[in-house]
């Protein structure tokens, strides 16, 4: 049955992703085609050769919108995006050094809220009215409450330019020089696993340094409700009869929580964890604008106070796409995890 | 009246009420509380000179002056206007398309519901903030171009919710019971599905003023919502940015171009945040404590 279900989604797949490019290029309707000739030119030279409306003529803009479209799903198909003039390089080239920036500091803040999240959730869980729980659901409250850019800001205050513990931006520097350096290889463009594997844990350290502020400003209001449901599904699972059942066996109440409690009690939080994806993209737009770090989210704020198209476009196909294999593999595992789920 | 007395007896959903009664009455009273310099256009901070240093409280201006001389008394209590608007017509719009389409969808069932339903997966998976930023950037930049992008992104949560609402509503018996007196569907669903799964609809709704807020407020800040010199708290706090760093030996020195503004959102969110959770709680006892 799993097998089917993998298939079915499998095949979905490339439907879904058809959809989901046809929406984004129905955007470019919107524009004159002068600008939509920008999402098309690879190289702002190629307007030097020609006048612009031989370059309309040249590049089909003047056909139907559909076949407008399957020239563009060519193009995208072959790694082209079109200029960026907000970057002044190739969308493509743009994206493939923004892009690994954002992966490491969602990865990061993924690890703080999954561990954080589990961990504070499990306490606030055992502790069920006492001190220690009504503290976290104040915490907690705050953490939802307020505005990702606000908390950026304190802790930018506070720890930069007061106590100036960590610096903006996403590399020192000297450390700069070195990952520019011909002899530092750029397996992943993640500074932080590439210092690793060259040996540089100088780099390595640099970059996490630089990252530990964002990371955490971002993944707070993800952290606030990740703990919040961990707590109620452990309360719930620790009203099953099993539970009774562990417990009147004798095993002691660390055994009952870790081993046959926290299991079962995973499962919503690591759902929320993968449908919370689209959500910290949305928070990297913010955070990133926040420290100056540049990943996706700075990329596409540059890029509409420009009004640069090209770089919007291919930035929200980018996002689109990731975002529907993340939820393929949520899907997967909740349903690898959970015996009880029909497959229909 | 007993929701009412129920929240004001929770420790937390009474904070919660009194944030956001302190804030009606603000946005209520604006023009005696900050007299606008402009009248036909209020919503204008007003500016005391054009110095690009910030100026610290004074008895001219309570709360300082941020860079390019914007009083901050006058943006605070005029952005209160601005965040309710924002919050209350994005919510009552998006709130009525959602339950519409949501509840309408799950009552009639079939294809027509698997259809809407992938509409809103899809809608669903796509970051929110970043498709709010495209729209303004195809768009063009503006308050109301910000609260359409909301809109268009903001129904599908209670389409989602209200569909579970329904399918569950419509198996019950004084359904079949309303089926088998022969009333018309449409009576069915406006008499008795509708009253019947609305209440999550409530919460969900307090919930999202905030949210709605903090998102607009987001994007004011990063620069693509209101336009400048816009009441918007959001914009304040950007306009603080370069002071941040404050000068050489004096961190603090420009505290009050972030400060004022941040407390402003914050409390303006948290305030919604706990009366939608304390009204979850009053609403469904179930769930109480969770």
């Amino acid at each position: 049955m799993l097998k089917k279900f993998i298939i079915k989604r499998l095949l979905t797949l490339p439907l879904i992703l058809f959809i989901l490019s046809g929406l984004i290029f129905s955007l470019v309707a919107f524009l004159s085609p002068y600008e939509r000739l920008a999402v098309f030119i690879p190289d702002p030279e190629v307007y030097a050769q020609a006048p612009v409306e031989e370059l309309v003529i040249l590049y089909g803009l003047d056909e139907a919108i559909h076949i407008q479209y399957l020239n563009w799903l060519k193009n995208v198909f072959l790694g082209d995006l079109g200029w960026s003039p907000s970057a002044r390089m190739p969308v493509s080239r743009a994206l493939s050094s923004r892009f690994p920036a954002t992966v490491e500091l969602m990865l990061l803040g993924q690890l703080v809220i999954f561990f954080g999240g589990i961990a504070i959730g499990t306490y606030t869980a055992k502790n069920h009215n006492k001190l220690g729980d009504h503290f976290f659901r104040f915490m907690t409250t705050l953490g939802i409450a307020f505005p990702g850019f606000v908390v950026g800001l304190l802790l930018l205050v506070i720890f930069y330019s007061w106590l100036g513990w960590f610096p903006p931006g996403r590399l020192s520097p000297w450390a700069m020089d070195v990952v520019g350096s011909l002899e530092f290889q750029r397996y992943t463009g993640m500074n932080t696993l590439d210092g690793i594997l060259n040996g540089r844990f100088d780099v390595f350290l640099n970059s996490l340094r630089h990252m530990i502020l964002p990371a955490f400003a971002y993944s707070l209001s993800t952290l606030a409700a990740t703990i919040r449901l961990m707590r109620s599904s452990l309360l719930e699972t620790l009203r099953k009869d099993y539970i009774y059942t562990a417990r009147s066996k004798g095993l002691s109440e660390k055994v009952v929580v870790n081993k046959h409690a926290r299991r079962n009690a995973l499962l919503p939080v690591i759902t929320f964890m993968g449908t919370s994806v689209p959500i910290m993209f949305g928070g990297a737009v913010i955070i990133e604008t926040v420290f100056g770090y540049p990943g996706m989210g700075l990329f596409i704020v540059q890029a509409a106070h420009g009004l640069d198209f090209p770089a919007i476009l291919g930035s929200a196909l980018l996002v689109g796409v990731v975002i529907v294999f993340v939820n393929l593999v949520v899907d997967l595992l909740y349903r690898i995890l959970d015996p009880t789920i029909r497959y229909d | 009246m007993v929701v009412l007395k129920k929240i004001i007896k929770n420790p937390m959903g009474f904070i919660g009420l009194t944030l956001v009664l302190f804030w009606v009455i603000i946005a209520i009273f604006a023009p005696l509380l900050a007299p606008p310099g402009d009248v036909r256009d209020p919503y204008m901070i007003k500016r005391a000179g054009y110095s690009s240093l910030p100026q610290p409280p004074s008895s001219e201006a309570p709360m300082g002056l941020s860079g390019g001389g914007y009083d901050i008394y006058y943006g605070i209590i005029w952005g209160s206007r601005t965040a309710f608007r924002i919050g209350l017509i994005v919510v009552l719009i998006s709130g009525l398309i959602g339950t519409l389409v949501g509840g309408v969808s799950a009552y009639i069932g079939g294809l027509m519901d698997e259809i809407v339903m992938r509409i809103v997966d899809l809608f669903m998976s796509f970051p929110f903030l970043i498709g709010v930023i495209i729209m303004t950037v195809v768009l063009g930049k503006g308050l109301n171009i910000v609260i359409l992008a909301l809109i268009i992104f903001g129904w599908r949560g209670y389409a989602r919710v209200i569909r579970s609402e329904v399918l569950s509503v419509k198996e019950r018996d004084y359904v079949t019971a309303a089926k088998a007196l022969g009333l018309s569907r449409r009576r069915i669903l406006i008499k008795h599905v509708f009253p019947n799964s609305i209440f999550p609809i409530f919460v969900l709704a307090s919930l999202n003023i905030g949210r709605m807020v903090l998102l607009a407020s987001s994007l004011s800040f990063i620069g693509v919502g209101s336009e400048p010199g816009f009441a918007d708290w959001g914009q304040m706090i950007n306009f603080a940015r370069p002071w941040l760093t404050g000068v050489v030996g004096d961190p603090f020195a420009f505290w009050f171009t972030y400060l004022y503004p941040s407390l402003a959102i914050c409390s303006f969110i948290l305030g919604w945040t706990l009366l939608g959770d304390t009204l979850r709680d009053v609403l469904d006892p179930q769930l109480k404590g969770t």
